[in-house]
């Protein structure tokens, strides 16, 4: 590998006017004496693009980019089978390249491709997945059940299933006043909302691992599901050992629906690249995956983004809104909200450009 | 030898939209470690920057209090705290994201390496080609990382990990030397993402041969007027490998290089070397050299190196 060239970063070095194309005694070099300006030109529209201010180049030099960037392709073609001059093959090979990431760059900005994301994008993708959201919801009920039935026949499991960090008063045996009290709200805002950063933190961590497991076709994320699930089913068990189903429920509900449902999309998210990478049908398995890895990602984005809604649902209205029936009522709201906005809110595609 | 060996093996075709070849590069394991390393160096000093900036500004704020933290205003240092959490997030993955999004495809520390990622097909880069490949690097390098650090620790105190650790580390070793099990070196995220790690070269558009010294004047020498001819049997004893090495000394102009490659020539072809005039002879039995080899070209005859 030759060293990157330092003084390429720094300053623009002063550039010696080419020397008469009479003088060159070889045919190969008054090619290149020929279409020297025009390689020159090409490689500084592309050295500026490049420092990211595509509104700073002038519309003409625009436009001549792509007739620019195949004179400079043709050049390289005719100097492989004429010239020996490997120091200038060397510069056409590196700036046709270079040209090549500028003229099929990125199609558009940041700014445009999330508002393609957030209109249609993202639920276009969560929808191309309803074979594993089905597995994902099935696997996640099945494992909510297991953590039910496991810790009703033996309370030893309960503490392996819950982690003791979380289960401070919430033990088998406590009393119902106990259990109550954690479910009541605080009394003032203060601290939550570093407790919502630290949750949102800590979920996007998890979402993401489930998703990036999904790598090994899908195993891992599906016994993280079971995981996570097989916990809450123990918690529900312990509530409901006092009756007090409901008013978990509702207390979960409030930001459960939204946190739920995303690591359901990133569960799902997982188990769709590990299913292409098993099943790729009639496509080669690298392009199965990436087209599954892909959308995956797209998915990936917006749980993210509904991690953040439930970290401030969880910190704030779980614990300052009081009452079984308002409770249930925000946390249904937004699954609502979802499913609509995934299911039911379905815009046309935009034109995708050819190229 | 090894370094033009190990070039080619490394060097690909990449098939544009519109059916151009172009030569790429794949990226060594050893850049890409680099970069990496580099990477993680400035987003770890960047966020060491940023808390020292926040505790500057937290240590102003117990001013006053007679630097007792909890009569400090807690709305502010709830403040900060936020401002760490979510600092720490967005950089973590915004770092890699916003940068390989740009248009020069790389982070700092690639870009430091020259290297860059592409897309796989010969397309366009999308922009969930490279959200993809960021997610996947924490599995790849960090859980790996933290794990056997723990496994480390836990061997120190006790003396049996235990079968279940063990296999975590082999499965997420795998993982983790993905890189070496395939030949474009491809990691677990340019898998999924449909992208590789290509060099992104550089070069400077060095200046013609053919019009300066010995070469522009038909092998006259400026020192001593004498003029260099080489016959047509002088001429055919080295190929385009010699004639490429040849022409890289003359770039680099070493005066102890061009001595003995000089002297070596002069030994090959029969002549007896002088000294003092080393560069005009060079000079001309470059241009000479490679106007034969080109006229033989268009004709369709090549003559790779001094053996063919």
């Amino acid at each position: 590998m030759k060293a990157p060239v330092l003084s390429s970063w720094f300053g623009r070095g002063e550039i010696a006017a080419p020397p008469d194309i009479a003088s060159a005694t070889l045919r190969s070099d008054r090619f290149r004496l020929e279409r020297e300006g025009d390689w020159r030109r090409l490689e500084n529209i592309v050295a500026r693009m490049e420092r990211g201010g595509l509104k700073r180049i002038a519309d003409a030099d625009l436009i001549a980019l792509p007739a620019l960037y195949r004179t400079a392709a043709s050049s390289l073609a005719v100097a492989r089978e004429t010239s020996l001059d490997a120091a200038t093959i060397a510069y056409l090979e590196a700036l046709v390249q270079r040209a090549w990431f500028q003229v099929y760059g990125p199609p558009r900005g940041f700014g445009a491709w999330l508002r393609d994301f957030l209109l249609g994008g993202w639920s276009r993708a969560v929808r191309a997945m309803w074979l594993d959201l089905c597995i994902a919801l099935f696997v996640m009920v099945a494992g909510a059940i297991v953590g039910w039935l496991l810790v009703a026949q033996d309370e030893a499991w309960f503490y392996r299933l819950v982690p003791s960090g979380l289960a401070d008063t919430r033990v088998p045996g406590a009393s119902r006043e106990d259990l109550l009290a954690t479910l009541a709200t605080e009394q003032s805002a203060g601290g939550l909302a570093t407790f919502a950063a630290q949750l949102f933190s800590n979920n996007s961590g998890v979402c993401i691992l489930a998703f990036a497991l999904g790598f090994a076709f899908g195993i891992p994320s599906l016994l993280l599901l079971v995981h996570n699930m097989a916990m809450l089913g123990a918690l529900v068990w312990l509530f409901a050992g006092q009756g007090l189903t409901a008013e978990l429920a509702a207390w979960l509900s409030v930001h459960g629906t939204t946190e739920i449902f995303g690591i359901l999309l990133s569960g799902a998210a997982g188990l769709h690249i590990g299913r292409s990478m098993a099943f790729p049908g009639a496509r080669p398995v690298l392009a199965a995956a990436s087209e599954a890895g892909q959308r995956g990602a797209v998915v990936m984005v917006g749980v993210v983004i509904m991690m953040v809604v439930a970290a401030l649902l969880e910190a704030f209205p779980r614990q300052l809104v009081d009452g079984t029936g308002s409770r249930f009522l925000i946390g249904c709201m937004m699954l609502a909200f979802w499913l609509a906005y995934f299911f039911l809110y379905r815009p046309q595609r935009p034109v995708e450009d050819s190229a | 030898v090894s370094a033009a060996a190990a070039n080619t093996r490394r060097s690909r075709t990449m098939v544009t939209p519109e059916g151009l070849a172009l030569p790429v590069t794949v990226a060594s394991r050893a850049a890409r470690a680099g970069a990496l390393i580099l990477d993680v160096f400035m987003i770890v000093g960047g966020l060491i920057a940023f808390h020292l900036l926040l505790y500057w500004i937290a240590g102003g704020l117990l001013e006053g209090t007679a630097f007792d933290p909890s009569a400090a205003p807690r709305g502010a240092q709830e403040f900060l705290q936020i401002l760490l959490v979510i600092a720490g997030f967005v950089t973590w993955y915004g770092y890699f994201l916003v940068q390989e999004l740009g248009p020069r495809g790389a982070t700092l520390g690639k870009r430091m390496v020259g290297i860059r990622i592409a897309s796989r097909s010969g397309g366009r880069l999308a922009p969930e080609a490279v959200i993809a490949r960021n997610l996947l690097r924490d599995i790849e390098l960090f859980y790996p990382l933290i794990l056997a650090l723990g496994l480390l620790l836990v061997s120190i105190e006790r003396d049996d990990i235990g079968p279940l650790a063990w296999a975590a580390t082999g499965w997420f070793a795998l993982f983790a030397l993905f890189p070496f099990f395939n030949r474009d070196a491809l990691r677990a995220g340019d898998i999924i993402a449909g992208t590789w790690v290509v060099e992104a070269p550089r070069a400077r558009l060095a200046a013609t041969l053919s019009t300066q010294g010995a070469a522009a004047t038909r092998g006259a020498s400026e020192v001593t007027g004498a003029r260099y001819e080489f016959g047509e049997a002088e001429l055919s004893v080295y190929g385009e490998k010699e004639l490429q090495t040849l022409e890289r000394m003359l770039r680099e102009s070493q005066p102890e290089a061009l001595a003995a490659v000089h002297a070596a020539i002069c030994r090959k072809i029969g002549w007896n070397p002088g000294a003092g005039d080393e560069r005009a002879f060079l000079e001309a039995f470059y241009a000479q050299l490679r106007a034969k080899l080109e006229g033989d070209m268009r004709f369709g005859k090549r003559k790779a190196d001094k053996f063919s």
